[in-house]
């Protein structure tokens, strides 16, 4: 089957060329050109000297463990209570769960905006019984509001994948030892979907690390790392900063996925 | 029932979150449609934010659907066969391949941007064409390609049907055409709606690649936002959803999890 | 039935071994010929080379360097499976899904460019011949799996190929239903004349449809003959005690006496030097009150299975003898009994 092997290289090529003029050469040069400011290589490790950027960096990082946190809270309790109760209606609260699944950065931050922005729903709703509108859209509680909008949807998608393949006689035989609804959830639900959760927590933490569009959208004044990155790059024209920023952004980002696939024995699939 | 409570308890809190996602969405395409969002809705409804946005940015919904459709196009060329051969050979370098192809999406899209500006920036007539985007969506839609004829054509016994088909004499060739790529037509399916979508709604790398004249949608509404009243910033989000939402209810289609398609072996 | 188009093929393999890249041997060298018409089994557990064998003659692996395939006397060892012209049936059947049964079964024609209305007819005709006519515009998922299977015989024979290769076609299948298909190859093999090859690790099968059978193990070929033989005359002792029930007894044999722990039986040819003898549960029977036999053991187990009842009697050795006695009556555990052996069922390896 030697002409097999080379009619095989031969369609894996396009791809290949592609990848390869488009994204390998490219970030090879994005690595020397983040060593090729006037600080040198040291760039690279500005990230944890500068205290301007190290701040940034903790508040990205904090954003993102908190969005995390809450997504898969708020996932893991609608999405195992829908997999396991079918009542009618339940078809209808997955499709309006899982409709803002491919909804881009942008129109989450506008959502943000509707909900929590100056005419923003809760601002109405507080000014209405307290007399004070709370407005929160444009700072670090409206980004994290936004990346769980953001992260909902495909989180839900996964827990509800993997609730179906439970196998329930688990649970059952745990109740008939004796456990309590909540040992059960504690000792048999929970780590049932630990894979899913951690691929899936994986994929919202590196989309909260290095989404650009909900930030963008909600204030520039945001300090997380690609607001960062942006500004070196339009404002200050300072690009080797940028491009040492964003080399770091990306290793950051593409480890944590790789080692919550390695984690989760199963195949991460790929954030939006 | 003892678990009454415990139900409804968990049943409000995912009408909570329900209403969390959906709510904006209503209150925009409200706003959208309402002559004065801050009077409310007694300001009458109006077409006229809708037909501004129209004459305003028609421009960017028409380059985004070329766009979209052209990296559709590229995708299908580039994924559909390299998914093939992922699937026919699992050495070492194709996983790491298939490890690689998936880099632009974990990778935050700021960075693949800034990335292909400094290498092919100074091409100005590549700099300036919309190819330039298109370039960006490939890189970031490819992976959900590959990845969706890949879970298919491994979901089925590829390789015997393959030797059943050469046992009949069909070379090369025809078995990818007639056995190949009809029995992975389901992920290409999903895989296309996949890539179609997210190009539309691309923002990340878009916002550093587009220049003036190649502004598409989500670009547009970036402006939008950022500087007009909010009734024109709803009409446009309008648009949009208008745009994708079958795409995204098709995605819903194929995303819920389902009943296996194939029955269990039975007997006669 | 006129399917086949010329003469039936005659298939030679020369120094034909398959090492994979893992550097396992799954087939040591093998030298065989399969003669216009015949049809051979390959039988033998799994892992013994049996489908590597099989998957070599179609063209799906290519021997190691210095191995030969020939059709007719032409070498083929380089040509790849499609163009071959051998009709293929896989235990996974390897329907196409994206087509119906009439699809699947003029696919071959159709890569050949038959004309449409050839196609038709000839597809018309294999389902008949299969008695799926029925199930035409079926899809292959709502096929059940016997189904399938003539689905799968009917697509590889409507190209009229040179041989027909059958890797373990009735493994998937329940036990009844297998029976009715082997009946059903056994006559389609021999009205069509064609060279066929079947490869399974079912002894039963191997005897119903083998002229000849190639018993393999360890990629190595054990014994080659007629299943009459393979059975009587196994070869070796992985032979003997593949195929079928084979009982054992140790001893001694001296002056026409093979003397073992059960006692002694008068054997004249047996052979000076045998320390060993081989039956089958056939050539050994429960002696009436008045026989002397010069053998005897005890009842360890009796299963009555209706017309018979199938006896474990323990005679001292490693494993008790099995005995198939039709006598009508009952059997108590731990009865003495003594045993009639017929000498021209014995073997010596």
């Amino acid at each position: 089957m030697r002409h097999e092997s080379r009619r095989l290289i031969l369609l894996l090529l396009p791809a290949g060329i592609f990848f390869a003029a488009f994204f390998l050469l490219p970030m090879a040069r994005l690595f020397f050109i983040g060593g090729s400011g006037k600080t040198g290589w040291a760039a690279y490790a500005a990230i944890l000297t500068d205290a301007h950027y190290f701040s940034s960096l903790l508040s990205t990082l904090g954003v993102a463990t908190a969005t995390t946190a809450a997504t898969l809270a708020i996932s893991g309790i609608s999405g195992v209570f829908l997999q396991r109760h079918k009542f009618p209606g339940n078809g209808a609260l997955v499709a309006m769960l899982t409709l803002p699944l491919a909804f881009p950065g942008v129109v989450i931050g506008f959502m943000v905006i509707m909900l929590a922005g100056r005419m923003g729903l809760i601002g109405q709703v507080t000014q209405a019984l307290t007399g004070e509108k709370l407005v929160f859209a444009y700072t670090m509680s409206g980004l994290f509001m936004g990346y769980v909008y953001f992260s909902i949807p495909r989180t839900i998608l996964t827990v509800m994948a993997a609730a179906e393949k439970l196998d329930p006689r688990l649970e059952e035989a745990a109740r008939s030892l004796g456990a309590s609804p909540w040992r059960v959830v504690l000792d048999v639900i929970i780590p049932g979907l630990k894979p899913a959760f951690i691929s899936a927590g994986a994929i919202c933490f590196a989309t909260a690390v290095g989404a650009f569009g909900t930030a963008f959208t909600l204030a520039a004044k945001i300090n997380v790392l690609p607001m960062v990155i942006y500004t070196e790059f339009t404002l200050s024209a300072n690009i080797a900063m940028a491009a040492a920023l964003s080399f770091v952004l990306g290793i950051v980002t593409w480890l944590v996925l790789a080692v919550a696939r390695t984690a989760a024995g199963s195949s991460v699939a790929a954030a939006g | 029932m003892k678990h009454r409570g415990l139900f409804l308890l968990q049943l409000g809190f995912t009408l909570v979150v329900c209403a969390f996602l959906i709510v904006p969405v209503i209150l925009s395409i409200m706003a959208g449609l309402t002559v004065n969002y801050f009077v409310g809705i007694e300001s009458g409804l109006t077409l006229r934010w809708v037909i501004e946005v129209w004459n305003g940015y028609r421009d960017t919904i028409f380059l985004s659907i070329g766009l979209s459709l052209a990296c559709l196009v590229v995708t299908l060329i580039l994924g559909v066969p390299a998914a093939y051969v992922l699937a026919k050979r699992q050495t070492a370098l194709t996983r790491a391949m298939e490890e690689l192809l998936v880099m632009p999406v974990a990778v935050p899209g700021l960075a693949t941007a800034l990335a292909l500006i400094v290498t092919y920036g100074s091409l100005s007539g590549f700099r300036t064409s919309w190819g330039f985007i298109l370039v960006g969506h490939v890189l970031f839609t490819l992976p959900f390609m590959v990845r969706s004829v890949l879970a298919v054509l491994s979901a089925i016994d590829l390789k015997t049907l393959e030797e059943g088909a050469a046992s009949l004499g069909a070379g090369f060739w025809p078995r990818f055409r007639d056995i190949v790529l009809p029995n992975c037509r389901s992920g290409i399916l999903a895989g296309s709606l996949m890539v179609v979508t997210l190009s539309m709604g691309e923002f990340n790398m878009t916002w550093l690649l587009h220049t003036p004249f190649t502004k598409t949608l989500p670009v547009g509404l970036a402006d939008a936002y950022a500087s007009l009243r909010l009734e024109v910033g709803s009409a446009y989000t309008l648009v949009f959803f208008l745009m994708i939402m079958p795409l995204l209810l098709a995605l819903q289609a194929f995303a819920k999890p389902r009943p296996a398609k194939f029955v269990a072996e039975e007997t006669e | 039935m006129t399917t086949q188009a010329g003469k039936p093929l005659a298939i030679a393999l020369e120094n034909c071994a398959k090492t994979f890249p893992d550097g396992t041997r799954a087939l040591e060298p093998l030298d065989f010929a399969i003669h216009a018409g015949e049809t051979v089994v390959f039988l033998g557990p799994s892992g013994c080379g049996k489908t590597t064998t099989l998957r070599i003659i179609a063209g799906l692996e290519e021997p190691d360097a210095g191995g030969r395939v020939l059709f007719d006397g032409e070498d083929v060892t380089r040509l790849p499976i499609e163009q071959r012209n051998v009709g293929m049936v896989f235990q996974s059947y390897a329907l196409f899904p994206n087509m119906t049964v009439a699809g699947n079964i003029g696919y071959g024609l159709r890569i050949r460019g038959t004309q449409e209305a050839a196609l038709k007819a000839r597809v018309g005709e294999m389902l008949d011949m299969m008695q799926i006519a029925r199930l035409a515009d079926r899809r292959i998922d709502q096929l059940s799996g016997g189904q399938r299977q003539r689905v799968a015989l009917a697509r590889a024979l409507a190209v009229r190929p040179r041989a027909l290769l059958l890797d373990e076609p009735l493994t998937a299948l329940d036990a009844k239903l297998r029976d009715t298909l082997r009946l059903d190859i056994d006559s389609l093999l021999r009205s069509l004349g064609i060279t066929a090859i079947y490869v399974t690790h079912d002894q039963a099968e191997a005897m119903a449809l083998g002229d000849r059978i190639v018993v393999m193990e360890h990629g190595r070929v054990a014994q080659i003959g007629e299943p009459r033989e393979i059975y009587q005359r196994p070869a070796t002792r992985f032979v003997a005690e593949f195929i079928g029930t084979m009982n054992r007894l140790t001893g001694s044999a001296k002056n026409g006496v093979f003397s073992c722990k059960a006692g002694n039986l008068p054997w004249a040819e047996a052979p000076a030097n045998a320390t060993e003898i081989l039956f089958r549960p056939e050539d050994i029977r429960v002696a009436e009150s008045h026989e002397e036999t010069g053998l005897q053991g005890t009842v360890a187990a009796a299963f009555f299975l209706g017309d018979r009842t199938r006896l474990f009697v323990e005679v001292g050795e490693a494993r008790p003898l099995v005995i198939e006695s039709t006598a009508r009556r009952a059997f108590r555990h731990g009865e003495t009994v003594r045993l009639a052996i017929d000498p021209r069922g014995l073997v010596v390896l």
